[in-house]
């Protein structure tokens, strides 16, 4: 053999199906030269499949599931001089074209090892969190099909998850933790990372390395699911509730096709939507639910305040006089203050008048301690560290911030509360962003409106009743 | 019909002043359409970009440096704002064709108002890619954009595979070698098409080619001005 040939890397079959196998693939995702991927598909260890597909009459791409005509259209392509369709749907993800096929891999599936002790976490859980967490080990064991854990914001829902994580680790599973975030995989990895310090464990996301995506344990966004096919035995959803997840069908497609055909699927909600609360009044659904806080303290209750003219001042960049005279006697003007408005608009518009009238106040020491975020803001993963970090004092925002993100001690407000961009779940979450920590595990919440809405009232009722169910009355 | 950018609904809005008309199906909903910055008012005519001077400093350099005027005239259509910055990224670098197809109006649009005068004794030469860039992306937009226009489309010039211009400073830009060669020399008038007129090295590069090949007079209608 000669000396060119060596330097050549040949991967093992071993190697390709621990990189490829479970994986649904585009040509270019495929980082093998054309011959040997020739080579590959000649033996059968890789098995094209028509990248979109034909259904009565409408088509379907392969990858996303995508049936919406208008997210189809023809191209004129070079590499096939023919015209033919692409998927629109999935094309941030890489284009899906008619004429390229999908590449699965169909070679010897890969075993992944039985970890013997994979869990190096040694924290203490809850009464509530344990209760959770031995649910989902049975799950896992039984290989139950699906489980809902439905754990009030500040459960501390991560933690909860590591035994079942542990024992599916150990009966030598692949796992996957999809949530809807980038933020979240990026908070949560070094997490898990820790808690798993034997596991090799891989975050996915966009802009992240996901060609050889080829872990055990992964934590991704997620639409990074539209990339795998038959990969994970353990699929936990983070946020089933949240946006894209529950407004995007092809995730829930792409979550399907992701795991074994014996799997389970773990859902995370704290607000779940009406599909899964029906399937669990109908007891279609096993689920689980952890009512109180890590801290073991009850949820604040939004109190309510009428501003007959809100939308007035709201328009005219002022803010309504009920929301400052409470600004002025908070229980703990130590907390930071935490303000949502339900547009961009009064986002930005709000900022300069409130800044400049919490200074006058003495709330706040400079008008630069108060900023505003929101989806748009280039500085916004910035502005929320330093917030974190109590560089400002006020924050406001729209309801990018009503998830995922904890501080340790606010108050939180919400201007137009009765606004629609407020539904139930919205509202719930947003409440649940105050108490969060031991040293300050109350806060206070206000919704400030101009007539109140069901979701309000929905969303107080059902905060109430989980403070109920947890034992405080 | 759906937004091409946004996929929402557009309604058509029907009045008495097209009720009777067919009016064109809108392609962007007015939101989208609204984001997309039009170049009104003063501009350099010789570069289309927004100035108070008729002709913009740079044109003025480049008119010195060459002592000549290789392109007659450049007309861009929008400005490369936000919106278009993040339209151009999708349509050119992820290869979502269509959209390309919300731009086709306002390119026809642009042809008539602007080289009208050139009747048909013009033809349309769209800037390549390289075969590589075009095997990645199945299509080029240049020609796409041309392909709108009521006139022939020859695609007299080939273009070599180098480094991104985006990744070159100015000043490496406007010296860089030549990238393209050409296939069929043109004696007729030409309106060169691209999407985007940046520094204009690159128009130039194939204005110089084609008038060294005897093309009588060079014009450019791109998209948008950088
Ligand atoms: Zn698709
Ligand atoms: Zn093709
Ligand atoms: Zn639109």
């Amino acid at each position: 053999m000669s000396k060119d040939m060596i330097s050549v890397p040949d991967p093992s079959l071993e190697q390709l199906s621990r990189i490829y196998s479970g994986k649904l693939l585009l040509r270019n995702e495929i980082l093998l030269e054309d011959n040997l991927l020739r080579q590959l598909l000649h033996e059968k260890q890789f098995r094209p499949i028509k990248s979109i597909v034909k259904k009565n009459f409408t088509r379907q791409c392969q990858r996303c599931g995508n049936q919406k005509a208008s997210l189809f259209a023809t191209i004129p392509c070079f590499l096939c001089k023919q015209t033919h369709f692409y998927c629109r749907k999935c094309i941030e993800m890489g284009r899906v074209l008619e004429c390229e096929p999908l590449y699965v891999w169909s070679g010897d599936k890969t075993k992944w090892p039985q970890q013997e002790n994979p869990c190096s976490w040694r924290g203490e859980l809850t009464p509530a969190q344990q209760q959770a967490a031995n649910q989902m080990v049975m799950a896992v064991v039984n290989h139950d099909k699906e489980l809902l854990i439905w754990a009030v914001c500040g459960a501390g829902k991560t933690e909860m998850l590591f035994p079942g994580i542990n024992q599916a680790l150990q009966l030598g599973k692949r796992v996957c933790i999809a949530t809807p975030r980038a933020d979240v995989v990026r908070e949560l990895f070094p997490r898990l990372v820790s808690a798993f310090e034997s596991v090799p464990i891989q975050a996915l996301y966009g802009g992240s390395n996901t060609e050889e995506a080829a872990a055990q344990l992964i934590i991704a966004t997620t639409h990074q699911l539209l990339r795998f096919q038959e990969a994970f035995d353990v699929v936990i959803i983070d946020e089933i509730d949240a946006f894209p997840f529950h407004a995007d069908p092809s995730l829930l497609f792409a979550a399907e096709r992701s795991k074994v055909p014996q799997s389970t699927m773990i859902y995370l909600t704290a607000t779940p939507r009406k599909v899964h609360r029906k399937r669990i009044s109908r007891k279609k659904l096993p689920h689980v639910f952890i009512p109180v806080r890590y801290h073991g303290h009850p949820l604040p209750v939004p109190k309510i305040k009428m501003c007959f003219s809100l939308k007035r001042e709201l328009l005219h960049n002022k803010p309504p006089r009920p929301f400052i005279q409470w600004v002025r006697q908070r229980n703990n003007p130590e907390r930071q203050l935490l303000i949502f408005v339900p547009t961009i608009v009064i986002a930005e518009k709000l900022k300069s008048p409130l800044a400049c009238m919490f200074n006058k106040e003495g709330i706040i020491d400079a008008e630069e301690s108060l900023t505003s975020v929101h989806a748009a803001d280039e500085n916004r993963e910035e502005k929320v560290q330093q917030f974190r970090r109590k560089e400002f004092r006020v924050l406001l925002t729209t309801t990018i911030l009503e998830r995922g993100v904890t501080f340790p001690s606010v108050d939180v407000a919400i201007l137009d509360a009765g606004h629609p961009v407020f539904d139930e779940a919205a509202l719930v979450q947003i409440a649940g962003r105050a108490g969060r920590s031991v040293d300050d595990p109350t806060g206070e919440v206000m919704f400030f409106h101009d007539g109140r809405s069901e979701a309000m009232d929905r969303a107080i009722t059902s905060i109430k009743l989980m403070n109920r169910r947890g034992g405080f009355s | 019909m759906n937004c091409i950018w946004c996929d929402a609904d557009i309604i058509p809005q029907v009045n008495w002043g097209n009720l009777f008309v067919l009016e064109k199906p809108k392609l962007l909903c007015p939101v989208c359409e609204g984001k997309l910055d039009k170049i009104e008012g003063k501009r350099c005519v010789r570069c289309s970009r927004r100035s108070a001077d008729k002709v913009c400093s740079d044109c003025q350099w480049w008119e010195e440096k060459e002592g000549e005027r290789i392109i007659e005239f450049n007309y861009s259509i929008f400005s490369y704002n936000e919106m278009m910055k993040d339209m151009i990224a999708k349509w050119k670098y992820r290869g979502d064709y269509y959209v390309g197809e919300a731009f086709k109006h306002s390119f026809i649009t642009a042809y008539h108002e602007k080289f009208a005068f050139l009747k048909k004794n013009a033809v349309v030469v769209p800037i390549p890619l390289s075969t590589r860039r075009l095997k990645e992306r199945a299509f080029n937009q240049a020609k796409m954009l041309a392909d709108f226009l009521p006139v022939e489309t020859i695609e007299a010039l080939c273009r070599t595979h180098g480094e991104k211009q985006s990744k070159k400073s100015r000043m490496e830009r406007i010296y860089a070698d030549n990238p393209f060669f050409i296939e069929e020399s043109i004696n007729k008038s030409v309106i060169l098409v691209d999407d985007i007129y940046t520094t204009g090295t690159t128009l130039r590069h194939a204005a110089k080619l084609l008038r060294d090949h005897h093309c009588p007079e060079i014009y450019a209608l791109t998209l948008v001005r950088g």
